[in-house]
């Protein structure tokens, strides 16, 4: 053996997938990620406006659950968020990407809005059942054109569903040059604000409480379409392969425009919730990024609807915790962006080491 | 002491809780043409991928040429001269043979592609290579591309070259062709490792074999000391009996009948051209051709997934007469008409079964329409059947709910024949049934085939195995370039006889 080589050690790293994890470890796991990126949050609160963390984080809370109104305002804007979710659930189920749900919300605003406006004086119930048909209807429409031509044209959807956002927003800037009220406002305004028709009516004390009850009613009935229904295994086979779908004798074109006439619809529908049951007025803003928060939501929870209501929850607690802290200490509610940001990154970070185990291996090699 | 080029030493690789190799200790001496002979699973090709690089091991020590290495990537081990040609080639089509083998070599700045070509020129002759540096390889044979792998590697000067399932895709005198190569290589001093599963190629080829059985090399045998029963015994750990029982068909009657058909691509390529021939009950009709001659097509086209250009294929209902169009239906209308068709795709998970989905679900791929309800699915018959199909075919899962994509090859393509069984079928066609199988379940395959066609079905079956057609079939159908070369009886040929078929070396009647 030559003695002129002498050994040298190094480390690697080895990674090696990991066959299944408990749960509870899996949860630890996040757990850990959400420690770590609140404490790099701190550090980025500090460096950008010197103020202390924990006070920023304590306005966040406050923001979000810290009087009865403010817990209602997130529980509002949580349920119309997963609204959206469970409608672009069966879409991305089939590998179908949905990224029009802004489009479609504005459609869907845009109906409720016209019949509050043209029909506020039919009895209550009866008009708000016209609305949500009449919503479930203008978000169909928005999303059949991109169905359609996916189907029988193989056009690329994504693209479609997103530049028609563009033209839906086109139109609701038209639209309230009709509606303006007051004139020269630029705005629609509180619509029927006197006789509140086409107004979600309070039950329970609550004025949101028929947003929750449809929002439920509606992830519950999909819940089960997509589990236990004909329609859902199909979708899920679609999504899992064409080539499947064909070999079982199942209608792909048909499939893809049911299931985005259904997705559509249920956007359609969140777009009334928005206006009938919270802001009662209409303008470009109504959507407000809703459709893109939605598909964060949706895959961050694994289109699993009580993942979604949690995803739901915490990101409109950041945000509702964003206009308290803006307001309380002077910063731009981008500030909160940025804490979400860190989360979210830290959160989908940390799914690589619930799948994959990392091991430091020292080796010892000749070196010359 | 004996000069080894190659020796493994306590080798380990765990994929999570898998042990895909355990403690294997194998050498390989220099000049020699060792096998590797395992069922699927077994980990031949985990054990090759840490010699080239693509897997590092958890435990345990390589040495090349008597020195402990540590190879951490490809280049690694081209450094090393170990030079591995994979089943699947990896060669750039548009490009020449010659840009192929110098692709991603290091070079100056100016491509001196003439003396590049004369170095592989030098190369072909050396070893009496076929090849055309200047060739595309979209040009080429399936056996030509794999001279180009094996010169790409040689040019890198690999010394140990390893080959993956080599004669997987080649015709018995392409198989020929290449092991005289292996021979004239080993003369020249290369030291050589074959990874295969044919236990007759073993025998003709090798000096020594090293069985791999469950992740552990269960011995290395002299060649000339082995038969086949010895090492088959090795590999499986137990005897077995590899004999098909074949019964001459009873009372065949016309299934399926192909009248002209011709299929085209989506390109407008003919797949198929002029096909005409028929499918009898109780009778197993054997596929035979080299893969992509339109065996899939074929079966599509009968099953309604594939669109027919022209022609007809008819369909006798048993113990009626009469005749249903099947080239005029969808999939949906010919299931609707009670046409019991079974299929059995070659591609099991991209299209005979849904990966993400457990083995309950599964099962109704092809059957979730039917149950009482209109609108909700039926999952007690699927569970009821995947159970079944579970216990009768011994099929190693965890449970049912288990994703099948996390079973093995062998234990999805069970699942898959099984639910296709459970139809009760009049025809069933099957393509490469046993691809990736090991043994025991191959011949747990060709018993359920043999079974139905006892039952009176037409059986249908595509497969690469010349030696199992042979012995399973009644009649075998060679496909070359989408047309029927012959339909021969499989007790009256031999398999050279069908590769010539095969590379239409011979046409029919000639």
């Amino acid at each position: 053996m030559s003695t002129n080589t002498k050994k040298i050690s190094h480390k690697t790293l080895h990674l090696t997938k990991r066959d299944s994890i408990a749960t509870w470890k899996a949860w630890v796991i996040r757990l850990i990620a959400v420690l770590l990126a609140l404490i790099i949050c701190a550090f980025v609160i500090v460096g950008i406006t010197g103020e202390n963390p924990l006070n920023v984080y304590s306005g966040i809370i406050d923001g979000a659950v810290g009087s009865k109104r403010r817990i209602w305002v997130t529980v509002r804007e949580t349920v119309v968020l997963l609204l959206i979710g469970v409608g672009l659930m069966p879409a991305f189920k089939m590998r179908f990407w949905n990224l029009g749900a802004e489009g479609q919300i504005l459609m869907g605003g845009a109906a409720a809005a016209a019949l509050m406006i043209y029909a506020g004086n039919l009895p209550p119930v009866l008009l708000i059942i016209l609305i949500l048909i009449a919503s479930a209807c203008a978000g169909i429409i928005w999303g059949f054109l991109p169905a359609f031509f996916k189907a029988h044209f193989n056009t690329n959807e994504s693209l479609f569903t997103l530049m028609l956002n563009y033209v839906a927003m086109q139109i609701i800037t038209f639209l309230i040059v009709f509606w303006e009220n007051p004139s020269g406002s630029n705005s629609v305004g509180i619509i029927n604000s006197a006789n509140k028709g086409g107004w979600f009516p309070k039950i329970f004390g609550s004025d949101y409480t028929l947003n929750i009850i449809i929002v439920v009613v509606v992830t519950v009935v999909m819940t089960v379409y997509m589990k236990y229904t004909k329609h859902g295994y199909e979708i899920a086979v679609v999504g899992e392969s064409h080539n499947t779908a064909n070999y079982a004798g199942i209608n792909v074109k048909k499939v893809v425009v049911r299931t985005m006439l259904i997705s559509a619809g249920i956007c359609g529908i969140a777009g009334a919730v928005i206006v009938s049951g919270a802001s009662h007025t209409i303008s470009t803003s109504t959507a407000g990024g809703r459709g893109f928060t939605a598909i964060i939501v949706a895959w961050m929870a694994n289109l699993n609807p009580l993942g979604m209501l949690l995803v739901s929850a915490f990101l409109v607690f950041m945000q509702q915790g964003a206009i308290q802290i803006a307001s309380q200490y002077g910063l731009n509610e981008n500030a909160s962006d940025i804490i979400t940001g860190i989360i979210i990154f830290f959160l989908i970070g940390c799914e690589f080491f619930i799948k994959y185990k990392v091991r430091v291996k020292k080796s010892e090699e000749d070196a010359a | 002491m004996e000069n080894y080029a190659i020796e493994l030493k306590g080798v380990t690789k765990r994929f999570g809780s898998v042990v895909a190799n355990n403690q294997v200790d194998l050498a390989l001496k220099k000049g020699e043409i060792l096998s590797i002979l395992g069922e699927n699973g077994s980990g031949k090709t985990t054990l090759m991928n840490m010699l080239s690089g693509i897997y590092y091991p958890d435990e345990g020590q390589i040495l090349i040429n008597g020195k402990e290495v540590s190879i951490n990537c490809p280049k690694d081990a081209f450094d090393l001269g170990i030079g591995m040609i994979h089943q699947h080639f990896k060669l750039v089509d548009i490009l020449t043979a010659a840009q192929n083998i110098i692709l991603g070599l290091d070079g100056g700045m100016k491509l001196d592609m003439k003396k590049i070509n004369q170095e592989i020129d030098a190369l072909v002759s050396k070893y009496g290579f076929d090849l055309t540096p200047a060739e595309k390889i979209y040009n080429m044979s399936v056996s030509q591309k794999q001279i180009v792998e094996i010169v790409k590697v040689l040019y890198r000067g690999a010394d140990i070259l390893i080959f993956d399932e080599p004669t997987a895709v080649l015709t018995p005198q392409e198989t020929e062709r290449l092991f005289t190569v292996l021979k004239k290589m080993k003369l020249l001093g290369k030291s050589i490792i074959i990874i295969t599963h044919k236990l007759n190629e073993v025998l003709e080829i090798s000096d020594r074999v090293a069985v791999l059985r469950k992740g552990k090399c269960e011995g290395v045998v002299e060649t000339k000391d082995a038969t086949v029963e010895s090492l088959t015994e090795l590999m499986v750990g137990e005897k077995v009996e590899l004999n098909i029982q074949r019964s001459d068909p009873k009372k065949p009657e016309k299934r399926i009948e192909m009248r002209g058909v011709t299929v085209r691509n989506s390109e407008g390529l003919s797949i198929l051209k002029d096909i005409s021939f028929v499918a009898k009950s109780g009778e197993i009709l054997g596929i035979a051709g080299i893969s992509g001659n339109g065996q899939k097509e074929l079966l599509e086209a009968i099953a309604g997934i594939q669109k027919v250009d022209s022609g007809e294929i008819l369909y006798y209902p048993p113990n009626s007469t009469t005749v249903e169009k099947l080239s005029e239906k969808t999939v949906r209308e010919i299931q609707n008409l009670k046409i019991s068709l079974s299929f059995v795709p070659e591609d099991r998970l991209g299209m005979g079964l849904v990966g993400s989905m457990d083995l309950a679900d599964n099962m109704m791929i092809r059957s979730y329409r039917s149950g009482d309800s209109r609108f909700f699915t039926d999952r007690k018959t699927p569970r009821k059947l995947a159970k079944k199909i579970v216990d009768k075919l011994e099929v190693a899962t965890p449970d049912i709910n288990t994703p099948v994509r996390k079973l093995s090859g062998g234990n999805v393509q069970k699942i898959l024949v099984g639910r296709e069984i459970a139809l009760n079928p009049d025809v069933l066609m099957v393509a490469y049934p046993v691809r990736g199988l090991d043994i025991t379940s191959s011949y747990t395959i060709y018993n359920l085939l043999n079974e139905q066609k006892e039952k009176g079905v037409a059986v249908m079956c595509v497969g690469e195995d010349l030696d199992v057609l042979l012995q399973l079939c009644d009649r075998i159908l060679v496909l070359c370039e989408g047309k029927i070369s012959c339909i021969v009886n499989a007790k009256l040929t031999s398999k050279e006889e069908i590769g010539m078929y095969m590379t239409g070396a011979r046409k029919a009647g000639v």
